[in-house]
């Protein structure tokens, strides 16, 4: 859906639809992809280009999976799902909520807000775990259970032995968990508090170290681009490291804009994010990215992206801060929006055996739209190796209508990648055809 | 011409339009500030008030604009005055429109279009009421 004319009243579509337009040249495997993007001139016409979801019911319908692979709804009708866990014996614990609600500003505020939301599920949040159950392995989730509810924005989830660790909007919080249990049996305990003032970017992703010691923490920007101020991005654009058990925190890395998903690389204990970046800089910039994160690293945001780019935009500017900045590992490409991250494992099968899943959200911010898949980043020697493979595609049809968006993506190390998709508050679950 | 004339003199500018004219001048004088503010100071607050500013002036404005046009209907007022009148306040409407969709840009990317845009229709708008309040003779219907 377009929707420039919502914006260009009085019958000035004509010119603002002129000045807001862009280039659009690559799209699909284009050069903003790889660990050696190619990076275009800023541009930015009077208006940001737009392409909204327009949002349609599968029906009979199912996203595409390459041959080789099923594809099977095992959960619906859930109230915004995001992140996803498998537990240890296999039961799906599902994080259903939707957070945020930063105060608008500015007439873009209220305006840019009233247009996101149309490609957007209109089903309020649960702000509640869901657990499913395989009782019998037949690839049926028969038992559904409200794990555990009244929580605030629940996103990231983590399990450390049988505690069971969920970021809040707000807070780190956790629950007892034994084996087997399919409701909790206590109100949660808080681990720390999370940065939460405004909450522009509110999602907290959570991963474990490997050793159970540390958790991290992924923590948004409050802004696109600082345009909500300096002060407010005081403590954001961030990976915090906490101790679990006494919750002391300290960051691990900075200048990470949005990281929106953490996992830990099976082997070596590398923590790795996928990072959605700015905006409203062109279609084909700056690059989404995964990266293994650097203890101590900055990564650039706001002063500058991929390396020592400078964004024009954020007053003062910090020259030593720009030099200082990483260059990621991988770019997934612009706008694409990855919300999940998860190493796979040898059971996933033939090419897809090492590597990561990235779900991509999909984007706004370009008039061809990008993401709205989940894609599979081939690893060598622990290494990002080569292009993204598409994994589960098909949740923008070619009738342009939009019938799913994925956003966590986890690994059942049994042999199945299990997605979240919070257009159709749907889970899927894809696994190598018996 | 002279009972037109001696009519103008007679009636004053009608109080809303006298109203929204000098509000008008009012906001933008407002928006050009807070963004002279937000230049000199890079505390972004201000160029959050010079939008919320401008799309009142804008408002204002576009309420000026639709008498003008529905007071050009009258023959006698299609002499050059009031015409002039009425294409400053559409210059003012335009270029006031996009100074909001400049300052509907995030952070610096509204400098150094935005302030320039913001001086040019303010300066408008004085022109504008400095029309409206010597007597144009276009008060009767707000």
């Amino acid at each position: 859906m377009k929707r420039p004319a919502l914006w260009a009243v009085a019958g000035l579509s004509v010119l603002v639809s002129a000045c807001g337009n862009d280039a659009n040249r690559a799209q699909e495997g284009s050069a903003d992809v790889g660990p050696q993007p190619v990076l275009p001139e800023q541009q930015r016409g009077l208006l940001p280009s737009m392409t909204i979801a327009s949002p349609a019911q599968w029906g009979d319908q199912r996203p595409t999976v390459p041959r080789g692979y099923v594809i099977a709804a095992i959960a619906t009708d859930l109230r915004i799902p995001r992140q996803s866990l498998v537990l240890p014996n296999g039961d799906i614990l599902v994080a259903e909520g939707k957070g945020g609600g930063a105060p608008k500003l500015t007439p873009k505020d209220v305006i840019a807000g009233y247009i996101k939301a149309q490609g957007n599920s209109s089903v309020k949040g649960g702000d509640r775990l869901t657990l499913l159950r395989d009782g019998n392995g037949d690839g049926i989730y028969e038992n559904r259970s409200v794990f555990a509810e009244d929580l605030n924005a629940p996103y990231g989830l983590a399990l450390i032995g049988n505690q069971l660790y969920v970021a809040n909007q707000d807070a780190l919080v956790r629950f007892d968990y034994t084996d087997g249990q399919t409701r909790a049996i206590a109100a949660p305990v808080k681990v720390t508090d999370l940065p939460s003032a405004i909450n522009h970017h509110w999602t907290k992703a959570l991963t474990a170290s490997a050793d159970g010691r540390f958790l991290y923490v992924g923590i948004g920007s409050n802004s696109n681009i600082t345009e909500r101020g300096m002060i407010a991005e005081v403590g954001r654009a961030m990976v915090w490291q906490v101790d679990a058990q006494t919750g002391a925190h300290k960051p691990f890395a900075t200048g990470l804009r949005n990281p929106t998903a953490l996992a830990i690389q099976p082997g070596t204990g590398q923590l790795w994010a996928v990072v959605n970046e700015r905006d409203e800089l062109g279609p084909n910039l700056p690059p989404d990215y995964l990266t293994s994160v650097r203890e101590g690293g900055f990564y650039g945001w706001p002063y500058s992206y991929w390396g020592q780019n400078v964004d024009p935009r954020v007053r003062p500017q910090d020259p030593q801060k720009v030099a200082a900045a990483l260059v990621p590992d991988y770019a997934l490409g612009s706008h694409v929006a990855p919300l999940g991250v998860a190493f796979s494992t040898p059971a996933m099968g033939g090419e897809f055996a090492d590597g990561v899943f990235v779900g991509e959200h999909g984007s706004w911010n370009r008039e061809n739209p990008v993401g709205y898949k989940v894609v599979f980043v081939p690893f060598r020697e622990g290494r990002p190796a080569g292009a993204p493979i598409d994994f589960v595609s098909g949740f923008r049809g070619t009738d342009g209508k939009t019938r799913g968006r994925p956003v966590g993506v986890s690994v059942d190390p049994r042999g199945a990648l299990i997605v979240a998709d919070d257009l159709s508050n749907t889970l899927w679950r894809v696994t190598p055809a018996p | 011409m002279d009972a037109t004339v001696d009519r103008s003199r007679q009636k004053p500018l009608h109080p809303v339009h006298a109203f929204l004219v000098s509000a008008t001048v009012t906001l933008f004088l407002g928006a050009v500030l807070s963004d002279i503010a937000y230049a000199t100071s890079y505390q972004v607050q201000w160029s959050n008030f010079a939008s919320w500013l401008i799309a009142a002036g804008l408002l204002f404005g576009g309420i000026l604009l639709v008498f003008a046009l529905v007071g050009l209907r009258h023959a006698d007022r299609r002499e050059g005055r009031y015409l002039l009148y009425g294409l400053v306040l559409l210059a003012i409407w335009l270029l006031g429109f996009i100074n909001a969709l400049v300052h509907a840009k995030d952070a610096w990317a509204v400098m150094p279009e935005g302030l320039i845009l913001s001086a040019i229709v303010f300066l408008l708008a004085c022109g504008a009421a400095w029309m409206a309040l010597s007597n144009l003779r276009m008060g009767d219907a707000p």
